[in-house]
């Protein structure tokens, strides 16, 4: 028989490092059904037939957040035969909080006593068997950091679901309250399974809205239930969920000062860590460092290194060169050659290119959180960022986009809250990164006489773009939701694991090559073929030259859409959507499409521009400058597009961003190029009108008052006003 | 009435109301901030927002809009 255990506890309570402990290597990493939410399964060690489920982190279990329902859904929904519920005893009042909770639900729990090393360091003192008694379930004492005690309570958690013996729930609250609850519970009695009663009334109890449509009571029923929860209500002078929350910590409180003696001492040596990395005036020098090192040592250097060895040597001549010739000397179809090379090594190459720069951010994305300093990033950062609807971990990823949008994306996975996640995932790659500085020296190059201006020029309407998107879209429907506050814990430092760091930075560059690789695959062999085919002389098969291929049917066909950009060209066209592939190909194209000799890409890296005279021929500089701004700010690379969907996990949210950048791309650049012709001389016409037009719009849609929700306060809410 | 927004560096104060409803309440007294609980304020951050404060045993950060809901002595 096979038994399923769930580890649930708190953010920060060393439940990773417990699981895969546990676990070893046998985990599956994957999403919850429908969410955002990651969910981790694994095999215990030496156990085939026990299955353990790593529930997310969570303080509670309200209705209000994604995690929690999650939580709630899956203990109700798919009954595991015992919890696990790790609790740090170095934090045990609001940990317990949690316990508080699980406990009502009928599972069997068993407490993993975590960070006991540090409750000893601390000289603190458990009576973990007073508490256990208490609580009604048993304690095992462990540190998972030091591997103490977690195979002892996954045994005990075994052999428990064995007995299929219960947890009933031991803890009481005020009287008041528990006479409230015996009469709701003799009104659901036989609508919900016996062993969590306690659990459904609770919740009926705090007008929990989820479990409401869940249970689907007749109206009189509620009504008497509704009767009951007023009268407690106006007897506590609180409102019903309050109520609760207050007796549960209440209750704790109680235990606590029973069952756990501190040891009052000084500053732990986190506290003394803290007092200067967040010192009011020594706080943004260190960060300041920190970034630096992190982006010179991901970015510039080993970053580069690496991404350029994989894509230059692995991908280009320890596999493209030999591959291709080895098919030639087996007498391979040219298409085909062409599709293995061109198509799916260099599409393939294009994805893997960047996982080793990746994985080495990755790393010290892991060592920041785990040590304890990604909290004080957002702590330092918030005030900055939420103004754009962002967060103050944006900070990372906004930073790492300048160098690569596809980690930078990545990156935005430190980040909690669903909406400020969202938001920095659509707005990370306006900021230009390295591929994107060929085309801004490009057009700075060979249109405006290498001004210097130019470049910072880029960045600034990067950085412009996402404060105008944050302002813009934190403003929209499908923004505003609900109102979090920004209520975070700041954990106490501690020195990183080289197992958690090692695994999570593998996980996350695994997660991106199979969920991205798809998408870049496809779409990179879509574009290979549409590039090397078309109709020659009245026959359709592989062309030489670009200007017969599709593509360039493509491209004149949707020319004239860029044509209010002042780039109306198909040359522009198909440069702009090879651009997807890799943004640095916009040059290259750019190269053989008007006919440059040599290899564009290099002159323009070696700053020779003398002989980028045809291309500047076919561009104004207000065109080019159009031309800049619609391809810093459209779509990115299929690499970054498929980390956007990786990290959205929802067609429509990934269809949704890509569809405003470029949309948004599209009417900037609009903007810019019609009201720079009308200053500059080129008279009043209707395109100016719609630049106009669009102009007030992004005024309207930037300066108005944002979407509201519903304005109609549930009835408890209006009650619990007019007590204030 | 004092709240939290108004509370300085190092002092200690005790809850006394919160302000507010549904998931923005549920959730600061899901962190511990509940009637009758302690809160020592430890620092500012380097802008001027949020807070950081010691509430049973350890160290949360709230922003200064959300601790003008919290009513203190």
């Amino acid at each position: 028989m096979s038994i399923k255990i769930a580890l649930a506890g708190n953010p920060n309570c060393g439940k990773t490092t417990m699981f895969n402990d546990l676990t070893g290597s046998n985990q599956f990493v994957g999403n919850w059904p429908g969410v955002t939410v990651e969910k981790k399964e694994g095999r215990l060690k030496g156990h085939k037939d026990v299955i353990i489920t790593d529930l997310p982190g969570i303080y509670s279990l309200s209705p209000y957040t994604l995690e929690e329902v999650v939580t709630r859904n899956y203990i109700i929904h798919e009954k595991p035969d015992v919890i696990i519920d790790l609790v740090d005893g170095s934090n045990i009042e609001r940990n317990l909080y949690l316990t508080t909770q699980l406990t009502e639900m009928g599972i069997p729990v068993v407490i993993a006593l975590n960070m006991m090393d540090i409750v000893e360091k601390n000289g603190d003192q458990i009576d973990t068997r007073k508490l256990s008694q208490a609580l009604g379930c048993e304690i095992i004492e462990t540190s998972a950091i030091k591997g103490r005690g977690s195979k002892e309570a996954a045994e005990r958690a075994i052999q428990i679901a064995r007995e299929k013996s219960k947890t009933p729930h031991q803890h009481t609250f005020a009287e008041p309250v528990e006479q409230a609850l015996a009469s709701i519970e003799e009104l659901i009695a036989d609508r919900v399974p016996a062993e969590s009663i306690r659990w459904f009334a609770v919740k009926l109890f705090e007008r929990d809205e989820k479990v409401l449509a869940e249970l689907s009571l007749p109206a009189a029923l509620k009504s008497q239930a509704e009767d009951i929860i007023t009268q407690c209500e106006s007897q506590l002078d609180d409102d019903s969920e309050s109520i609760i929350t207050n007796e549960r910590y209440e209750y704790i409180a109680g235990l606590i000062s029973r069952c756990v003696r501190k040891k009052k001492t000084g500053l732990t040596t986190s506290d003394k860590i803290d007092k200067i990395v967040t010192n009011r005036w020594l706080a943004l020098p260190i960060f300041a460092v920190v970034m630096i090192l992190v982006y010179y040592i991901s970015v510039s250097t080993i970053g580069d290194i690496v991404t350029n060895f994989t894509n230059d040597t692995l991908f280009g001549e320890w596999i493209a060169v030999p591959l291709e010739s080895w098919l030639t000397a087996i007498g391979t179809q040219a298409w085909l050659i062409g599709l293995i090379t061109e198509g799916i090594v260099g599409g393939v190459g294009a994805v893997l290119g960047f996982v080793p720069q990746m994985l080495v951010l990755f790393l010290f994305l892991c060592l920041l959180e785990d040590c304890g300093y990604m909290a004080r990033v957002a702590f330092i950062m918030d005030r900055i960022f939420r103004r754009f609807g962002l967060s103050g971990k944006s900070f990372i990823p906004m930073l790492i986009g300048s160098g690569c949008g596809v980690p930078g994306i990545m990156a935005s996975r430190t980040i909690e809250q669903d909406r400020d996640r969202k938001m920095t995932i659509m707005t990370t790659t306006f900021i230009p990164c390295g591929a994107k500085m060929p085309i801004v020296a490009l057009i700075a190059g060979a249109l405006f006489g290498g001004a210097w201006w130019v470049a910072p020029s880029a960045y600034f309407i990067g950085v412009a773009a996402v404060i105008v998107s944050g302002i813009i879209l934190k403003k929209t429907k499908r923004f505003a939701g609900e109102p979090a506050p920004f209520v975070m814990e700041l954990p106490a430092y501690h020195i990183p694991t080289v197992g958690n760091v090692l695994r999570g930075t593998w996980e996350r560059g695994w997660s991106f090559i199979k969920k991205a690789g798809t998408v870049i695959l496809l779409a990179s062999i879509f574009v290979w073929f549409t590039k090397s085919f078309g109709m020659v002389g009245g026959s359709f098969g592989m062309v030489e030259d670009m200007d017969h291929s599709i593509l360039a049917a493509i491209g004149s066909l949707i020319a004239p859409i860029f044509a209010p950009l002042g780039f109306g060209n198909w040359q522009s066209s198909v440069a702009t959507v090879l651009g997807l592939v890799a943004k640095e190909e916009v040059v290259s194209v750019f190269g053989v499409l008007y006919g440059v000799a040599g290899d564009a890409l290099e002159m323009v890296e070696q700053g020779a521009f003398g002989g980028l005279g045809s291309i500047a021929g076919h561009f104004t500089a207000l065109s080019a400058y159009s031309f800049l701004i619609f391809n810093l700010l459209c779509a990115p690379c299929f690499a970054a597009i498929g980390a956007i969907k990786r990290e959205m996990n929802n067609a429509g949210w990934t269809w949704f961003a890509i569809g405003y950048q470029t949309v948004f791309a599209y009417t900037v650049a609009l903007i810019v190029y019609q009201l720079g012709l009308f200053i500059s001389g080129g008279g009043f016409t209707l395109w100016t009108f719609v630049a106009l037009l669009l102009l007030a719009g992004y005024l309207y849609l930037f300066f108005r008052k944002g979407y509201q929700g519903k304005q109609s306060l549930p009835v408890r809410s209006v009650k619990a006003a007019s007590k204030a | 009435m004092k709240t939290l927004r108004q509370t300085k560096c190092g002092e200690t104060v005790t809850v006394r109301k919160l302000a507010g409803e549904g998931p923005l309440k549920r959730r600061i007294m899901d962190m511990g901030i509940t009637k009758g609980t302690p809160l020592y304020v430890r620092k500012v951050a380097p802008l001027g927002d949020p807070v950081e404060i010691t509430v049973r045993g350890y160290e949360l950060s709230i922003r200064k809009g959300d601790a003008e809901n919290i009513v203190v002595e």
